[in-house]
């Protein structure tokens, strides 16, 4: 019992730093890139897409020995899809600014890497517990690599953090920061520092793992 | 006939899918090391950005608003989507090998690109016509296309540079990529 707890808690911390799904792992860029002009906005994102990753895998572990092997990609798309549209009606009905100000990217969500290679590589091969325990994980590290991406482009290109204004940077923020320019900046910083900071090699292009793609883009382009 | 030119040229240029709207960042830096491969990937995208637009539009305004059905939008699209790359795939082996042999590697890849996705249900929530919608979708497909051409250029420069250890890999393509998001800031003004 004790050995199975411990594994649990493996499931629920890897996610979050060793293998980070952003930032170690490079998965799920989109959003990270889009939505992060704020702080808040990047929390919030990072929060509907641990409810849909939580939602997905639970089911998807669940049905994993109902669902034939040839028709799993379909299968896991309209899941996830399902879960996508009940999420925006939560935030729509209890949190109307936020749905207005993720906008497009919330049903963008659907094709986010991060969830279907967690349901290709994770759920479709483990227990429901443990699937919902790597969601949690792999979860909460994204919403931590978002709010993180979201701080800086906040603090340096509008001179706010969370509703509070920063006494120098607000008079003269550097407005490159919250366009798009800034986002790519900020990530390629951030991964930099990761980088320098992690012992282990981390890898060198766009990660292909869990990718409902990776065979055909192994075998034709140049995705490695 | 100004107006559509307006949305062709603000989907390519002004609002580039890639470089100001950051959907299909994937094959952006994935497929976008070599120039015939981004030329085909572009090719790819924008076929398949036009056909999933005149498809999925009819679904829309045809069969799901009459029915009260609008909330089931992502299901249904992302869904068609799949079924029409798988479609086309298809056809293009039995129909056209030489295309195929050509393209066929890409199609696989579109199913998730959100660059994809993303232009049709645009297409929808901006409340543009059917003729409208192709005509974005086109841009947007170019744009794409604009961008994964312009980029591989940058990145063949990037491979001979000399670039410290950290940032060899995704940081130093990322901050090419936003130099180049930079150079696109420039046609913001074009329609004022």
């Amino acid at each position: 019992m004790a050995e199975n707890k411990n594994s649990l808690v493996k499931e629920l911390t890897k996610g979050i730093i060793k293998e980070n799904p952003t930032l170690v792992m490079l998965l799920g860029m989109c959003p990270t890139l889009a939505v992060t002009t704020q702080a808040m906005n990047g929390i919030g994102m990072g929060l509907a897409t641990t409810f849909v990753l939580l939602g997905s895998n639970i089911v998807i572990s669940a049905l994993r020995k109902v669902i034939p092997d040839k028709v799993r990609i379909p299968a896991f798309i309209v899941i996830i899809a399902s879960f996508v549209t009940l999420i925006g009606f939560l935030l729509e009905g209890f949190v109307p600014a936020l749905y207005d100000s993720l906008g497009i990217y919330l049903t963008l969500i659907t094709v986010n890497c991060i969830i279907f290679g967690r349901a290709e590589m994770f759920a479709s091969k483990n227990g429901v517990i443990a699937s919902a325990f790597d969601a949690i994980g792999m979860g909460i590290g994204f919403t931590i690599a978002l709010f993180l991406m979201g701080s800086i482009r906040e603090i340096i290109g509008a001179g706010q953090w969370m509703g509070m204004t920063i006494p120098v940077l607000h008079d003269d923020p550097m407005l490159l920061f919250i366009m798009p320019a800034g986002g790519f900046f900020t990530l390629g910083m951030i991964i930099a520092a990761v980088n320098k900071l992690s012992k282990k090699k981390p890898p060198k292009e766009i990660s292909c793992e869990g990718c409902p793609n990776a065979e055909a883009c192994g075998k034709g382009g140049d995705c490695q | 006939m100004k107006a559509i030119m307006v949305i062709l040229l603000s989907a390519m240029l002004t609002d580039n899918f890639v470089l100001s709207k950051f959907m299909g960042i994937c094959p952006f830096l994935g497929v976008s090391k070599k120039l015939d491969s981004a030329t085909g990937m572009g090719i790819a995208v924008t076929f398949v950005m036009i056909c999933a637009t005149v498809v999925t539009y009819p679904i829309h305004h045809g069969i799901l608003v009459p029915n009260g059905l609008e909330y089931f939008d992502t299901v249904v699209f992302i869904l068609v989507i799949a079924l029409f790359v798988q479609l086309v795939e298809n056809f293009l082996k039995k129909c056209v090998p030489s295309l195929y042999s050509s393209l066929g590697v890409y199609l696989p890849l579109i199913t998730t690109n959100c660059a994809v996705l993303g232009v049709t249900v645009l297409n929808i929530d901006n409340g543009l016509s059917f003729g409208q919608s192709i005509v974005n979708a086109l841009g947007g497909g170019l744009g794409f296309m604009i961008a994964l051409v312009i980029f591989s250029g940058v990145r063949k420069k990037l491979e001979y540079a000399d670039i410290p250890e950290t940032f060899k890999g995704v940081p130093a393509t990322l901050i090419a990529a936003s130099i180049v998001s930079v150079s696109f800031m420039g046609f913001s003004g074009l329609f004022n």
